[in-house]
């Protein structure tokens, strides 16, 4: 049932080569990773920070690059009284060696060949922004479909990827327009804009908030794409 | 393999609870749902719960059924392998030694698979659900249990990392051998020790 080989993955370093950081939102890390093996889009990696008396605290991010880039890309979200995020945001400078350990996940991937539609809630973009890139390079976007749901444009991690990919973005807060110059009014995806996506899609992907999974689920069962075909990823807590 | 992390004290969790296994967090009153699945919304007039592979009397209870075997409840911490771990939860249900004392597993049976009504499946060794480790459950807080968090019952083996507290279980079948789950098959470790920090297939 999978499409990615077993991999036993252990600790080992990953160097900072690039850092940037966008307002007080997300920062974006390029890792340079010793002894790597190749991640399949959608496959996440852990961090963990070492204080000097042992103590540590680990996250998981998912991978954004493509599995060719010679970096590995994180972007990270981040979260009030976020311990690693934090961090990562306020602290990690180039250079710095930091432990990590991945790829990890074999069933939110894509092996570049289902058709599928992904639908992303914020943060929710940065696997698709991976499986996008491979697409790109292994020249088969036509598999791939993308929906990108954020308040505004501002706070949608990469937008002008997903805009240049052909995605679909739902924003809720403001009206967006497209590359093609239609505007759409700002409102949650609805049910209508799926069901025209989703047509002859074999899987579907969605990433976000418990809440945003559990709306795109109604709103892809209405579009009629089958719950067994959905594969979930969710973050972030609940009341 | 680098040292420790430059400028990280971690000074923010400092005084860290002995509760917490290593490389956890407490996340306070929050509880992260996850899952891979989209949630299913479960009839109780249509579940059932059944025991079966090697035992003697397998067994189906409804939900009526279910409620004639003695109440058990679970009072302590839960641990997820994405690091959180939650303190001093109640869940209500019964345990599972009740379901088994019933359908009695025939001396062979060495390991069991719990299966969701989604299908979702994974693996556990005998010894970690019986001797009162693990329950069938249906309440938290004193409360039924929601969709999103694997209502309304879900398996709760708290000893565990909490992909192994199968949500909409439904089946329990006892076997003579090890055979991977969901997870298990997707990266994550057969057994899964917070304690022993057994959270990926490669670890001890």
């Amino acid at each position: 049932m999978s499409e990615v080989e077993a991999v036993a993955s252990s600790w080992t370093t990953g160097t900072v080569r690039e850092i940037e950081r966008f307002g007080d939102s997300y920062v974006k890390l390029r890792l340079e990773v010793a002894n790597r093996h190749d991640h399949v889009p959608g496959q996440h990696y852990v961090v963990r920070l070492r204080a000097p008396d042992g103590y540590t605290a680990q996250r998981s991010y998912s991978v954004a690059s493509d599995p060719a880039d010679p970096l590995i890309e994180l972007m990270v979200e981040c979260l009030p009284r976020g311990e690693v995020s934090s961090f990562l945001h306020e602290v990690a400078e180039v250079g710095d060696e930091l432990e990590v350990r991945g790829p990890i996940g074999r069933w939110f991937v894509w092996g570049g060949t289902v058709p599928s539609i992904c639908v992303a809630g914020g943060s929710g973009v940065v696997p698709f922004v991976s499986m996008m890139r491979y697409a790109r390079r292994m020249g088969t976007e036509s598999a791939l479909t993308v929906v990108a749901s954020a308040q505004t444009r501002v706070r949608l991690p990469y937008v002008e990827d997903l805009e240049e990919f052909g995605a679909l973005i739902a924003l809720t807060r403001e009206n967006h327009v497209d590359g093609t110059g239609a505007e759409r009014v700002a409102a949650h995806i609805y049910p209508d804009e799926l069901a025209g996506l989703s047509n002859g899609v074999e899987r579907a992907y969605v990433c976000g908030s418990a809440g945003f999974v559990s709306f795109v689920g109604r709103s892809l069962g209405e579009a009629g794409v089958r719950s067994d075909v959905v594969r979930v990823e969710q973050f972030g807590p609940t009341g | 393999m680098a040292g420790f992390t430059r400028g990280f004290t971690g000074g923010a969790r400092r005084g860290a609870d002995q509760r917490l296994p290593p490389g956890q967090y407490d996340t306070g009153s929050g509880w992260p749902v996850l899952s891979a699945e989209l949630t299913p919304q479960v009839d109780l007039d249509a579940w059932t719960m059944s025991i079966d592979g090697l035992v003697e009397k397998p067994t189906t209870w409804d939900w009526p059924g279910i409620h004639t075997l003695p109440g058990s409840s679970y009072f302590g911490d839960i641990h997820c392998v994405t690091t959180w771990t939650k303190f001093d939860t109640t869940f209500s249900g019964i345990s599972v030694d009740s379901l088994l004392q019933v359908a009695r597993p025939t001396p062979e049976a060495t390991h069991v698979m719990a299966t969701s009504t989604t299908g979702y499946t994974t693996n556990l060794p005998i010894e970690d659900i019986t001797g009162g480790k693990a329950w069938i459950v249906w309440e938290f807080d004193g409360k039924p249990l929601t969709a999103e968090h694997g209502g309304p019952v879900r398996m709760l083996v708290p000893h565990l990392y909490f992909w192994k507290s199968a949500k909409w279980i439904t089946r329990i079948t006892l076997m003579d051998h090890d055979e991977q789950g969901f997870w298990e098959r997707n990266g994550y470790h057969d057994r899964g020790d917070p304690w022993l920090e057994q959270r990926y297939q490669g670890d001890a």
